[in-house]
Parts: structure tokens; sequence; C-alpha cells
């Protein structure tokens, strides 16, 4: 690794002044998990990392009632993995946290820079995603928020300035009768990328149970993490049944635009997508029947 | 540009003068001689090279080495103290859980780490907390007994107290 200039700000402001300044040549270092191991491969070769680790204020889980949840780019994948305030409402964010890599990253690893390593198959990105998140990217202009369909542009690759850093993932909240559930399928138990993700939310109405909203995201099966919004409008404003999810499976699988990887062929994965969507909308339902 | 870093490993002040590009590993184990913690994979996945950082495993390859500046780090060598073994060294003595010995001081460290948190855990959420953890010769089997046998001698000698 290196030769590189390390820099430890204590403020966005200090932080986002050297982004200005070194532009390209520089890196933002959060938890390091994703940032390290790309230096090592030379992947990534910063004349300038910036190691945000010491900015206070940006570890935070804020529930705020009606509007919805903050959660600051600090926090680590494995405080939202075990974070009560999720539960039950936001409960599909634990689940894609907890089956991130492992528990020593998940340690380390923070949500935001998890989020601007722009992984396709990235687990909380895909739970994020369903639940329709806001980016926040703070500049030395000021700051704007991106939603994270829109921030997460392809593998890698996000909507990010150069003099921009993420501060905040707002998450709105989901009306009563909402559950949400997130499916990873992997080759092997844990440490490893999604073969397929699928995170499913679904809202049914008190009376009558049929489904007023839904949302999927699926990851690991396209350049980013995507909604699979056809797929949506199958279920949405229908009640739910066998043949209605397996429709909305088989849409799903439509929607996704795979790759042949180490992990499985694009074959494969448009197959299991069928599978796991058709068991994340059956587990999302089951849920959101008994949910507040 | 070599800089100064001050490091508390195993509840004692070091001072090192490293760059910024070297990982905890390579500093805990050049710098430091603490050559327990291990490097094999070098890129995460393999954990030999887990290390406590405020009671928390954390892989020591993954992070560079100031960003362990101000916080408590423990090593194997740290484990044991005037008194004797750690319950989970001595487990893995009396029930042969080590072959070539190079995963162990990472099992044993993320074993602390997790009855540490919850001292009172499954079969199965043992063998759920040691994945990131790599065993090329065991196939785990005695490890998982050995953690299992620990936990009952943390129990029995001090109910409810971490070890």
């Amino acid at each position: 690794m290196g030769p590189f200039e390390y820099f430890e700000p204590l403020s966005i402001e200090e932080t986002v002044s050297l982004l200005k300044k070194y532009g390209d040549k520089a890196k933002v270092l959060a938890g390091g998990t994703d940032l390290v191991p790309q230096m090592k491969e030379k992947t990534t070769r910063p004349e300038f990392v910036i190691s945000i680790g010491r900015i206070a204020n940006l570890d935070y889980i804020r529930l705020d009632g009606e509007k919805g949840l903050k959660i600051g780019a600090l926090t680590t994948i494995r405080s939202i993995e075990q974070s009560p305030q999720l539960q039950p409402k936001y409960g599909l964010i634990c689940q894609s946290a907890s089956q991130t890599a492992s528990i020593a990253v998940r340690n380390v690893a923070t949500v935001g820079g998890n989020l601007c390593n722009a992984s396709p198959s990235a687990d909380i990105a895909t739970a994020l995603m369903a639940l329709s998140a806001k980016t926040k990217l703070v500049s030395p202009a000021g700051e704007r928020i991106v939603p994270l369909e829109d921030f997460i542009l392809g593998p890698g690759a996000t909507a990010l300035k150069t003099d921009e850093l993420l501060t905040e993932i707002q998450i709105p909240s989901p009306p009563a009768h909402t559950a949400g559930v997130y499916i990873k399928y992997t080759t092997r138990g844990g440490e490893e990328l999604a073969l397929i993700g699928v995170a499913a939310l679904l809202t049914l109405s008190a009376g009558d149970g049929t489904c007023t909203e839904a949302k999927l995201a699926l990851g690991a099966v396209a350049p980013t993490p995507i909604r699979a919004r056809r797929a949506e409008g199958v279920l949405k404003g229908k009640k739910i049944d066998q043949e209605l999810i397996e429709k909305a499976a088989l849409t799903a699988s439509d929607e996704s635009s795979p790759i042949d990887d180490i992990r499985g062929s694009a074959e494969y994965r448009r197959e299991m997508l069928k599978v796991f969507t058709r068991d994340a909308i059956r587990q999302a339902a089951e849920l959101a029947k008994s949910a507040a | 540009m070599r800089q100064n870093l001050e490091l508390k490993v195993n509840g004692q002040f070091y001072e090192v003068f490293v760059e910024p590009w070297k990982s905890l590993v390579e500093v805990l184990r050049e710098e430091l001689g603490l050559t327990g913690v291990k490097v094999a994979c070098d890129t995460g996945d393999c954990g030999s090279c887990t290390v406590l950082i405020d009671g928390k495993a954390v892989k020591s390859c993954l992070m560079l080495a100031p960003q362990a500046r101000g916080k408590e780090i423990t090593t194997i060598e740290g484990l044991a103290t005037e008194e004797g073994l750690h319950p989970l060294q001595e487990a893995f003595i009396e029930h042969f859980a080590v072959q070539c010995g190079y995963c162990t001081p990472g099992m044993i460290l993320k074993a602390k780490a997790l009855l540490d948190e919850s001292p009172d855990v499954t079969e199965d959420e043992i063998r759920a907390g040691l994945s990131g953890n790599l065993c090329r010769c065991t196939g785990y089997v005695k490890i998982v007994e050995a953690i299992m046998a620990a936990q009952e001698k943390i129990k029995q000698a001090s109910p409810g107290k971490k070890v």
C-alpha cells in the first residue's frame, strides 16, 4: 500500500475542504474494510487518504416518529444489525446487515462506506432501496439529498462529486401494516457476496388484506441494486395469493440482468430469483398481516 | 514518511514510528514483535489476523495502524494472566483443538469476543459466530467443542461475570 499522505480531520467541514483541495487524488477512509483491500490490490492508489473515523456525531440511529429514520454514515454495520430501535418496522435493514461479511468485518465497516463502495450485491443497499432511502451529501458549497437509487450509478460508481461526503442516510417511515424481509442467497454460509439478494416490503390494508404498496429490490442481478417496478405493479392493489406471488416472482426475474461470475451463471441467478422473490414476498406478506 | 503513533496493546502503551500505510497486523508483528497474530490471506477473509479492539473482534489486516490509536488492542499474548491461561486457551489444549496452530489465536480471540458479549450461546450460535475464521486442519469439530467447554468453565467460575 502507499505511499500516501494521511489526514485525520475532526469535522465534516475539514473533510470536504480536503476533498476539494485534493480531488481525484484523495480517497475517504471510513472503516477501511473495502478501501484497504483495494489499496493492497492496487485497484485504487490514492495519494491522499482522508480518514474520517474520528469525526464526532456521525455514528447514530435516530428514529423520528412519523418522519422516519436517520442513520449516520459512520454507523457500523454491526450496530445496525444489533439495533433494537430498528425492530420491527425496519427489521429488513437488520437482516441485510446481519448477513453482510462476518462479525469482525461488521464491527468496523460503516454503512456510509458500504454505500459509497457501490457493490452491485451490497446487502444493506438492497434493503435500503426497498425502503426508498435517501442519501445526504455535504460539500463546501452546501448539502443535497439524493435518492439512493440515483446515488448508486454502477459497480463502484456513485453520484458523489469529488468534494462531497456522504453524511447521513434518511429513510421515510413506512405506512402502518407494513413489513419487510431481506433474503440473501449465497453459495456458502458467511463472509460471502450475495449470489442474489431480495428485499421485499409490503403494505397490506387493515380491512381486507389487499396489498396497497409493494416494494421489491434486487441485489447482485444488475450493475446496481435495482427496484423491480414491474413486479411491484403485479402485486399492488391486489390480494396476495400463491398465483399472484408466482407471477410477481417471474416478472422480477425478467427485470433482472445478471452476469455470469464465479458465484453463479446468469441463467442460474435468473432461476433462483424466481425462487427467492417468491419466498421474500410470501414472508413479507405474513409479517405484514400482523404488523402494527 | 514515518509518523509517531502511540498504540495501547495488552494494557501497555507503545510508541512506534511507522508509515501511515502500514496495516495494524504489520505493526503488531514487525514493530512490537507480537507474532501471535498471523497474516495468511491478507485480504480479510481467513480471520488469522483477528485481534480485539475495545473488546470487539477486528481483522487487523484490514485496518491501517493509525486507525487503532486511542483504542484498547488485545492480542493472543494478552489473554493469559499471572493466574494462568484463559479458560479458552486451556480448553483448546484439553480438547485437542489445535493442529498447525495458525488459525488458533484468531479463533480464541473471536470466541472470547463472542462469549464476552453472550455468555450463554448454543453450538449453532458458536458456529455462526466463528464465520469469518477459517481452519484448514481441524474441520472445526474440536474448536467448537473447546469453546462449548470453555463456556461452561467460565459460567461455573463466575456466573454472569465477564472473564
